[in-house]
């Protein structure tokens, strides 16, 4: 396991940007989470650092070394895709043992077997072991997929959606177990998600991205409560934070032009006036969805509230966060 | 505008029952979700609504008129699919316009009911485009203007929003349950996606295998689950199942889980046997105090609550906790469940105990 280290890395295809001047290290063991939506660059930098892209500009180091001009291979890395594409006609020992059995690293049959052994019973897959690989439910054969890239032990571990397409039960069942399994091989993991759930899980480190840039890299719980702007402040949080005029509420900074508030942030004390357009109520929690001077507010009640559509409230800001014009953090006040 | 009763329909297909004998009620102007994983018969039962299959039992009344035999096109309702099927050579106007068109609706009276739709999905500005280069979401609008031009009696909709992925398809539940509130039509919607049931739905049917399991509004369903499979499907964690065998007698507030006496709501039917407690994940909490022991096996960060999955004796038990806590993997410690939000079960049928808390849902 080793250290991935990313620095100036730039890809551009024609006149579109791939990745910008991205800066970043996966440090040894942890698992970072690339998180940003669809054309953030988060494919493109995984490409980039198994060698199945070329950078425009920057340089990818692996465990120190520059591995500019080095094959996928030479580069001791896994890649696991959304899709799982296993070897159908084979097992799943098989296709659990057929990355070992690549000359480059002509291990015997004997560690072949050994190894697959370890792999299948950290995934809890032993006794299917000799199972045609079509003979799998999906969240089986993603696991043998995950476990195809395990058995090799290389420098880093590279993953690209590899649960988007299961269905949500299996999801978060996969999301513990391959953070357990991470952190009992101390693996170093780099995985790209549009999903915020699985960052904020599974990482110690999250990275957002912005349309091939870089716009915050830190702990989970960083990025949720301290975001530098606006734009991050909006990846992490469900219901999604509220943004509205800095006016909305006093004690605006200098400068100020939004006012940011996550659903928990909004007391219903006192303050201005708003009125309750829909309530939803999800069980754990009940979402109302407020009109506050003409701007939508989703806030958070007790789960059985009586409130009703057209109840008026009043509502104060607790820790709100403010931005400036053009999304920037502006910090030290109210 | 109409009410929907369902009165003991069943279908079969050769020798495969796809739905058992089920009944219940859709109110007019409700929006009512049919829930289930795939296979379970929610489709078979919107299509049976719809006219697209015809039951081989029972009754669908709508607005009072058995309509069970009658082919969907007497029946005035609209379908809209998973994939919103376009005319793909014609406009945003042409589009919605052709269901009104092949009615024989004069022109001028056609222009001006496509305006007023074009208004309420806010979609003016893109009528005379041609449909090929829209968006997912404007071709999902026009899609159910051409549903809702025609007026119908009752939408029908099949997943409407399951190839959409998940932020867009959050904002389109939105904007489809606001155009709801300001049409007020009854509108029948399948889905897998318990969530997505929870968030859009008055009420909700709950199948699986083709029987249904539950029948009323979310929050009852979420609360007081009528079935094993309920309190499995709905909600995220799911509830917690905590099995053990004992017994609980009728009139009994108490339950013992091997040597730990836990409080439930009193019981209105007594069990023996092979029982399951169930607790949903936030009425879980960690206090060193309480006799039921776990130990913690991974915590989950959520920004304002965190999962912490526990190993106990009587399997593992997910608690939401506030991100605040700190919480150590490996650490021991109890579980506290809330009395109040207990519900029991027969392991052996899946079905819920009578209790003074479940009483009033269960009926």
């Amino acid at each position: 396991m080793a250290e991935v280290a990313l620095s100036g890395l730039t890809k551009r295809f024609g006149r579109a940007v791939g990745i910008a001047d991205v800066d970043l290290t996966v440090p040894d063991g942890a698992l970072v989470v690339l998180l940003g939506p669809t054309g953030a660059g988060k494919t493109t930098t995984l490409r980039l650092i198994a060698g199945l892209e070329a950078p425009d500009a920057g340089t990818v180091r692996i465990g120190g070394r520059d591995v500019a001009g080095e094959s996928p291979a030479q580069r001791d890395v896994t890649m696991v895709f959304q899709q799982y594409s296993l070897y159908p006609h084979l097992t799943v020992a098989e296709n659990l043992a057929f990355p070992l059995r690549s000359p480059v690293i002509a291990a015997s049959e004997e560690a072949i077997r050994r190894r697959v052994g370890e792999v299948a019973e950290i995934l809890r897959i032993p006794h299917k072991l000799g199972n045609k690989a079509t003979e799998l439910s999906g969240g089986e054969m993603q696991r043998v997929s995950i476990g195809r890239a395990l058995v090799r032990e290389p420098a880093v571990h590279l993953m690209d959606e590899p649960l988007s397409s299961l269905d949500a039960k299996l999801r978060s069942d996969l999301r513990v177990e391959l953070k357990r399994i991470q952190e009992n091989l101390g693996a170093t993991l780099l995985y790209v998600t549009h999903d915020q759930i699985e960052a904020m899980t599974m990482a110690t480190h999250v990275g957002v991205l912005d349309r091939g840039r870089l716009a915050q890299f830190g702990t989970p719980r960083e990025i949720y409560a301290d975001p530098e702007s606006l734009y991050v402040a909006g990846r992490l949080g469900l219901p999604r934070i509220n943004a509205l005029p800095a006016a909305t509420f006093p004690g605006a900074p200098p400068g100020a032009a939004t006012v940011a508030l996550r659903p928990e942030m909004i007391r219903h004390d006192h303050g201005p006036e708003a009125r309750v357009r829909r309530i939803e109520r999800l069980g754990d929690q009940t979402r109302l969805h407020l009109d506050l001077a003409g701007h939508a507010v989703v806030t958070l009640a007790d789960p059985h509230t009586d409130l009703a559509p057209g109840a008026v409230l009043h509502v104060r800001p607790e820790g709100a966060l403010w931005f400036d014009a053009e999304g920037r953090r502006l910090r030290g006040s109210a | 505008m109409a009410t929907i009763e369902i009165r003991d329909v069943r279908k079969e297909f050769g020798d495969f029952t796809a739905v058992q004998s089920s009944s219940f009620t859709i109110e007019d102007g409700e929006f009512f979700m049919l829930l289930g994983p795939s296979g379970c018969g929610k489709t078979t039962t919107l299509r049976m609504i719809a006219g697209l299959e015809l039951p081989s039992a029972g009754e669908i009344r709508i607005d009072g008129r058995d309509v069970a035999q009658l082919p969907a096109s007497k029946r005035d309702i609209a379908f809209v699919f998973q994939m919103f099927a376009l005319y793909p050579h014609m406009t945003v106007r042409g589009n919605i316009s052709y269901p009104l068109k092949s009615q024989g609706m004069a022109r001028a009276q056609v222009r001006a009911k496509v305006a007023e739709v074009a208004g309420i999905l806010g979609i003016e500005d893109i009528l005379d485009r041609p449909v090929g280069g829209l968006s997912g979401g404007d071709r999902q609008r026009v899609a159910l203007g051409r549903a809702i031009v025609r007026e119908p009696k009752a939408f029908m909709m099949d997943e409407p929003l399951g190839a959409l992925d998940a932020e867009f398809r959050e904002r389109m539940a939105e904007e489809l349950r606001a155009l709801h509130d300001r049409m007020g039509a009854t509108t029948v919607y399948v889905t897998h996606d318990q969530l997505e049931a929870m968030q859009m739905g008055d009420k909700i049917v709950v199948m699986n295998h083709g029987v249904v399991e539950q029948f009323g509004t979310p929050q009852d369903i979420y609360d007081w689950p009528a079935t094993l499979f309920v309190a499995d499907f709905i909600g995220d964690p799911p509830m917690n199942p905590l099995r053990f065998r004992g017994r609980v007698g009728a009139g009994a507030a108490v339950v013992r889980l091997g040597e730990v006496e836990v409080p439930v709501p009193t019981q209105r039917e007594g069990r023996s046997g092979a029982l399951v407690l169930g607790v949903r994940p936030e009425h879980v909490a960690l206090d060193d105090a309480a006799p039921l022991r776990g130990e913690v096996l991974a915590t989950e960060y959520l920004g304002t609550t965190q999962i912490v999955t526990l190993g106990t004796a009587h399997g593992t038990v997910k608690a939401r906790a506030p991100a605040s806590d700190p919480v150590r993997v490996g650490a021991r410690t109890g579980l506290a469940l809330d009395p109040r939000a207990i519900t029991l079960f027969d392991e052996a049928d899946g079905r819920a105990l009578r209790s003074a808390g479940n009483e009033g849902v269960l009926g």
